[in-house]
């Protein structure tokens, strides 16, 4: 215990960091008001890209906060805020749904368990390692070149579920069919 | 203790803060004195004198604006989310001054055989930084709007979020063209890349007419002022804020204002790039030394900087006292059907002109062939018959 005093401070940037981070994740399925749930749930991504800035990754740090925080949150915050939510959601009294997550929730923790417990026995060896791994460079070249193909199959599926979602929108003339 | 202090006088970090402090104190100091420059221009535009009452020409008037905004009562509806209500503001005016970190106003300071950048932070994701900022602009808006229960400001917040959201998508894609050119996502390259005359507005004319759109979108400026609309919706999200707290939105446009004309003058007109600024630096190197003369040169280039940026603020100021509103439905068919496939175009035009290998002449030509285009369809197209606004 006396260590900790000792500690490089990048340390004590993760233990911060990650107190917030769950702190912003218990927020966000505590809250009983959807728009401070989502509210905790920004602060949650914050604080995740904030982990990848200090595992040198600028570039998926940005990303997250453009895509997450920025660009999916807004459209959370502007459903939500349409919806005036202010009875209590009667979901728990559901037997089927209540089994149903339950399921899910020992699914997910089993997967996390067996994940955690491979990924201890490998160890990244720091002096080999690459800094620049998560620089723009190094992960622009290794999607355009190695991973070719699953990012173009990726951009095409993004392009289908686009052309879907303006199909669904689009108003049509005489009767709806769908 | 010995070792910090050390470290503190021989690292950049003391030179850093100062730096950070002096441009912080000129982005609230601009931005202040925005909202008399506004006054002063509407007034000319409107053939009126404007403030003249405070201080000489009224260049007390932003002080005395803050005072009465300090002194007024601050009201907090009883039914708002009050820790929400009081976020909103902060969101606002903290994004609002996050967004200049990045930029750099000048090239490098030589003190004590050191260089020091004029510019807060260097990382090499500059622009996604800008970008993120811009995106999380929105929060202030949609906070404030909604926790304060009222239908006008719920309105205001959702037109601001849909309209941002909108126009992010065009201004991510006219940034695209630009790193397609330079090839680097940091702000600092990308202006030392236009240097000699090589600005990028030359190189990327579309580009940049769709990002100063965008911009005065996402500055919530008037063309684009919908979510402050007072014909429609009395104040917009604004409507229940009182004192301070309304002085904090109305404050983070203006340094909003301020923030974009920075990252459109770095984007497109060069930064702190002016013309003819090697033969001053080795005149001023000849004439006073290396180093002196290469501070003074710095100078001279910041200065060029914040003549472009105030340019670019006095621009917003024009446009908004010359062009009215647009109607919500214009708005988005603006945004969506207009500006975003002129992005997709332009970003295609860009990338066939640098492999062509003749960047300049083949983005000109291929903007003359798409106008042609355009205007060919435009004019076949099948005329509406029953159509209440034509286009």
């Amino acid at each position: 215990m006396q260590n900790i005093f000792n500690l490089p401070p990048i340390w004590y940037s993760f233990a911060i960091l990650s107190v917030l981070t769950l702190f912003g994740a218990l927020g966000t399925i505590m809250s009983k008001n959807p728009v401070h749930s989502v509210i905790y749930l920004i602060v949650t991504f914050f604080s995740i890209s904030a982990h990848y800035i200090l595992l040198n990754a600028q570039f998926l740090a940005a990303v997250n906060i453009i895509v997450y925080a920025g660009a999916i949150m807004v459209l959370f915050l502007f459903v939500i805020m349409f919806l005036n939510m202010k009875e209590e959601a009667d979901e728990m009294k559901n037997n089927k749904l209540v089994t149903a997550a339950i399921v899910t929730a020992l699914l997910l923790g089993g997967i996390l368990i067996i994940f955690l417990r491979r990924a201890g026995k490998e160890k990244v060896d720091a002096l080999g390692f690459n800094s620049q791994t998560g620089m723009v460079e190094i992960l622009g070249q290794s999607l355009y070149g190695e991973y070719l193909l699953p990012f173009e199959l990726i951009s095409v599926l993004f392009l289908v579920a686009m052309a879907g979602a303006v199909m669904l929108a689009k108003r049509e003339q005489g009767e709806r069919h769908f | 203790m010995g070792s910090f202090v050390q470290w503190l006088t021989e690292s950049m970090f003391l030179w850093k803060a100062l730096i950070i402090i002096v441009i912080f104190a000129i982005t609230l100091a601009i931005a202040a004195y925005s909202t008399w420059g506004e006054r002063k221009v509407a007034a000319y535009i409107q053939d009126r004198r404007g403030p003249n009452r405070a201080g000489w020409g009224g260049l007390l008037q932003p002080l005395a604006d803050a005072g009465k905004m300090f002194f007024k009562e601050d009201f907090i509806p009883a039914q708002a989310d009050k820790w929400l209500f009081i976020l909103g503001p902060c969101l606002s005016m903290f994004t609002a001054l996050m967004s200049s970190a990045v930029v750099p106003f000048g090239s490098s300071f030589i003190i004590g055989g050191k260089e020091v950048f004029v510019q807060a932070i260097e990382i090499n994701i500059g622009i996604l930084y800008v970008f993120g900022v811009v995106s999380l602009g929105v929060y202030g808006v949609m906070i404030g709007g909604w926790a304060s229960n009222n239908k006008f400001s719920l309105l205001g917040a959702i037109r601001a979020a849909s309209q941002n959201i909108s126009y992010e998508l065009a201004m991510g894609m006219s940034i695209i063209a630009i790193l397609m050119m330079s090839g680097t996502l940091s702000v600092r390259e990308i202006v030392l890349q236009q240097h000699g005359g090589n600005w990028n507005i030359f190189y990327q004319p579309l580009g940049f007419l769709i990002f100063t759109i965008c911009a005065f979108a996402e500055c919530n400026r008037t063309p684009f002022d919908l979510p402050e609309c007072e014909t429609e919706l009395v104040g917009g999200y604004h409507t229940e804020y009182s004192s301070m707290k309304l002085g904090f939105y109305l404050f983070a446009e203006y340094i909003n204002m301020f923030a974009s004309s920075a990252v459109t003058a770095c984007l497109f007109f060069g930064g702190y790039n002016y013309p003819g600024m090697d033969f001053v630096e080795r005149q001023l190197i000849s004439g006073i030394g290396a180093n002196a003369g290469h501070n003074v040169a710095t100078l001279i280039g910041i200065g060029s900087m914040f003549i472009k940026i105030l340019f670019g603020i006095f621009f917003f100021m024009w446009v908004r006292w010359t062009v009215p509103r647009f109607r919500y439905d214009q708005l988005m068919n603006l945004g969506w059907k207009g500006l975003i496939p002129l992005a997709v175009a332009n970003l295609i035009i860009t990338a066939v002109a640098i492999l062509s290998g003749y960047k300049l002449v083949g983005i000109w030509v291929g903007l003359a062939i798409m106008i042609v285009l355009i205007s060919i369809v435009w004019s076949l197209r099948p005329k509406k018959k029953n159509a209440i606004m034509g286009a």
